[in-house]
Parts: structure tokens; sequence; C-alpha cells
């Protein structure tokens, strides 16, 4: 009973929904904000995503029958969830109870929202929107296979699965490199430039969103927040050093996820577009050796140890 | 009218997003239209962005005096934006076809085919006008959010007589 009030705390409160949805809006306008500011602009005013949102939720769909109506209906809302879960199982408050194998949920959860994407643009029927979802498809290919090798190989050295362990570990040259190749796959992640191709404005109108309206795009956006939260919070449970009074720990984790967003915001407004075969080869011929370099470290410890 | 309507009335003013159609213009609107998001006038300060896909969009903004290939083309995308939903016709071709009128090439002025809430006129009109236009658009939509029923135009395909 206790753990399951622990666990529902978590996922709604803190840092799940609660937190999580006001802490999407803050990301995505602190992404256009800065881009405005180092164009020239003053940008958008603070409550803009929150807008967005509430407008979004108030306009008609088209009509669409059956199972590929019901499909298209289905991807932005399970998007939703599974990201608002990835942001619910990170463990900010120390001694918030997780439990063995939690890390490989919270990549699962991670992936689940580019999953949909691929898939809703797929079931949209139009022809940006499966060429939007064939590069989804390849970009996630590209760096999920640096993403995943600098993740495990954090979990390897520390010989466990449980995101405990990895928030409290200690400093090591070997983590250092693990988190910049993170750090490397996140703009990806994201869909953010340089490696916006799945939603390319000015080439397939939106990519995979080009059909979706109303309330099912409103839930899209909400996604991609929610996926900023997780991701810059990964990045920051891994950064961050272990303290034991926890207003202290939440506010060590703001903050850090608010650097990340900020370095990546202004990675994002200072570079341009890549082609896909750039973006592939980047991740397998120039990234891959820092996270071969990571895990092959990882394990020769393991041995010495 | 309860604090939801008064919320999403605000927030339709606050968060006008664009769709820009051009139809058969000569590019000086359209150049316009772009110049008004760049850093001098910056129109995202008003919540604008510009859109791709007109499914997104709340603002069609059409420029040019609206050829005969254009017109079936002007209906699809005026019925694929969802409702509620404002046009700006930008630049004098649109409101009275300029100095293209009388061509047999023409089947203009745009308020023949789709409803037009807001004129800016000018050839072209300038940025800071365009901007002006855009937010009277925004706020005609927030007060269609209070009371007045949405106009729909169901899609049409060119007839024969417009494809000659």
């Amino acid at each position: 009973m206790n753990s399951l009030t622990t666990a529902l705390a978590r996922l709604l409160v803190f840092p799940g929904l609660l937190f999580a949805i006001p802490a999407a809006w803050f990301f995505l306008w602190v992404e256009r904000k800065s881009v405005a500011l180092m164009q020239g602009r003053i940008g958008p005013p603070f409550m803009q995503p929150f807008f967005d949102f509430i407008k979004l939720l108030g306009k008609t769909t088209p009509p669409r029958n059956g199972l590929g109506g019901l499909l298209m209906k289905a991807w932005p809302l399970i998007a939703v969830s599974s990201a608002a879960g990835a942001v619910g199982l990170l463990p900010v408050l120390p001694l918030s109870g997780g439990f063995e194998g939690d890390l490989i949920l919270l990549l699962a959860l991670l992936e689940l929202p580019s999953m949909c994407i691929i898939a809703a643009g797929f079931s949209s029927r139009s022809i940006f929107g499966e060429i939007g979802s064939a590069r989804e498809a390849v970009l996630s290919v590209a760096y999920n296979v640096v993403f995943l090798l600098a993740i495990v190989s954090i979990a390897a050295s520390q010989h466990t699965f449980r995101l405990e362990g990895l928030a409290a570990l200690q400093y090591s040259p070997l983590h250092l490199l693990g988190i910049a190749a993170i750090l490397v796959c996140l703009p990806a992640k994201l869909h953010i430039n340089p490696f916006s191709l799945p939603n390319a404005e000015q080439e397939i109108y939106s990519g995979p969103m080009t059909e979706y309206a109303g309330p099912e795009l409103a839930m899209w956006e909400l996604s991609h927040g929610l996926e900023w939260v997780a991701a810059t919070g990964l990045v920051a449970t891994l950064v961050a050093p272990h303290v034991t009074v926890w207003w202290l720990g939440v506010l060590l984790f703001a903050a850090l996820s608010f650097g990340v967003v900020l370095l990546l915001s202004v990675v994002a407004a200072a570079t341009a577009r890549l082609q896909i075969d750039t973006t592939v080869r980047f991740y397998w011929q120039c990234t891959l050796i820092f996270a071969v370099l990571a895990i092959s470290s990882a394990l020769f410890m393991r041995f010495r140890l | 009218m309860n604090l939801w309507n008064k919320l999403m009335c605000y927030s339709r003013r606050r968060s006008p997003w664009l769709f820009h159609m051009n139809s058969g213009s000569c590019n000086g609107c359209d150049i316009e239209l772009v110049a008004s998001l760049t850093p001098r006038y910056d129109a995202e300060q008003l919540g604008v962005r510009l859109e791709g896909s007109p499914r997104h969009a709340d603002i069609l903004c059409v420029t040019g005096p609206v050829t005969r290939n254009a017109v079936g083309a002007i209906k699809t995308v005026y019925s694929q934006v969802c409702g509620p939903k404002a046009v700006v016709a930008i630049g004098s071709c649109p409101a009275t076809t300029n100095v293209f009128i009388d061509s047999r090439t023409l089947d203009g002025p745009l308020d023949k085919h789709i409803p037009v809430d807001v004129y800016v006129p000018g050839c072209p009109p300038r940025p800071d006008a365009i901007v002006q236009g855009v937010a009277r658009a925004a706020q005609i939509l927030a007060d269609r959010a209070a009371n007045k029923p949405v106009v729909e135009v169901k899609a049409e395909l060119p007839t024969e007589e417009v494809r000659q």
C-alpha cells in the first residue's frame, strides 16, 4: 500500500504530472525565447505554450472514420502517457523508492513517443507524414545505438539497472564520457536543430504531424514538452551530486534541467538542419567512438574490480 | 460567459497561427508577410507562428489576385483549416484584383469564393500593417469563440470551366 501511494505520488505530483506539465510548457517557452533572443528578436510571451495548448483544445478536428481514425486519436495519448511515465520514474527525491530494472523501463518509455510519431505519420496516410515518419525511423536507428550504449556503459560500471544507483554514482572520466555521449544524442531525440529532419518545416510541411489538428495536436505539443522534461531530467539526475536534503535535490534537479535546456536551445539556434545521410554518418562514424570507448572501459573496470 | 470560455477567448487572441497561401501573387506581399516575422517587426511577440500545414492554422493569409487555376486550391485549403478560422486578404490584389482587373485569366476578387474577415490594402502593404491585420483577425476569432457560429465552405473540385 505504502509503495503504491509513493508510486502514485511520483507519477501524479512530483516529478510527475503536476510538476512536469508546467515544466514542459516552461521548457517549450525557453526554447522559443532563447532562439528569438539569439536572432535579435523579443520572442513570445511567457505564457505562450499555455495559450497555444488551450487554443488547440478549442479547435475542431476533421472527421475520421474507422480503425485508422481511431489509431490517429490514440497515438498522441500513448505518447503523452509514456512521456509522463518516464518523467515520473526519474529518481529526483532521495529514497523515493525504485525497483531493480527501472532504468530499462525508463529507456522504453523514452523511446515510445518517437515510435508513436512514426506510427502516427504512417496512419495519417499523408505523403508528407509518411516521409517524416521514414526520416524519424532512420534518425531513431542512428542515435539510439549511441544513446543506449552510453547509458549501458554507465549502468555496467555501477553493476546495477536501478536508477537510484546511477543517480548516486561518483564522478569519473568514464561517467563524463557517457554523459557527453547522451548529450550529443538529445537534439536528435527531441527533433531540434541540427537534427530536426522529421518535422522539417520548409521541406515536408510538418512531417508526421501534417494531418493533425485541434486537441490531438495539443497532445503532441504536450508530449514534446514532456519529452524535454524527461530527457533533460535524465541528464540532470546523472550529473547531480548526491544530496540527502530533499528540497536541495529538487532545486538541483530543476536548475540542472534548465541548464541543459538552455544549452540545447542555443545549439538549436546556432545550427542549421543536416541532411539525413550526414546525420547518420555523424552518429555512426563520429559519435559511436565515444560510446564504444565508454562501454569498453566500463567492462574493463568491471573485470579489474 | 464562464471562466473556461473567457480563457478560450483570451488564448485565441494570443495565439494566432498562420497559413500562407499564394493565389497568383507577384511575390511582393509574400516577402512582406515573411518580413513581419523578422527581428524588426517580430510578430512572434503576439504569439504568431507561420505553420506548414493548414490543419494547424487559425488564420489563412491569402496573397494574389486569385487566378483561375488557384480557385480550387483556395477552396480546398480553406476547408482544410479547422474551425474557428479567419481569412486575411493581404495586399490590394485579393481585395480588388488591383491592376489585373478584367483579366480573363483571373476569377477574383477573393471574397467571391471564401468569406474574408480582414483586408490589408497596399501594393505591397507594409509589414506593420500586416501584423495589425493579423492581430485584428485574432480579435475576430476571440469574438467568434464568444458567440457567433463559424461559417464552413465545402471543398469543391475545379469545374470544367475553371480547368479551361
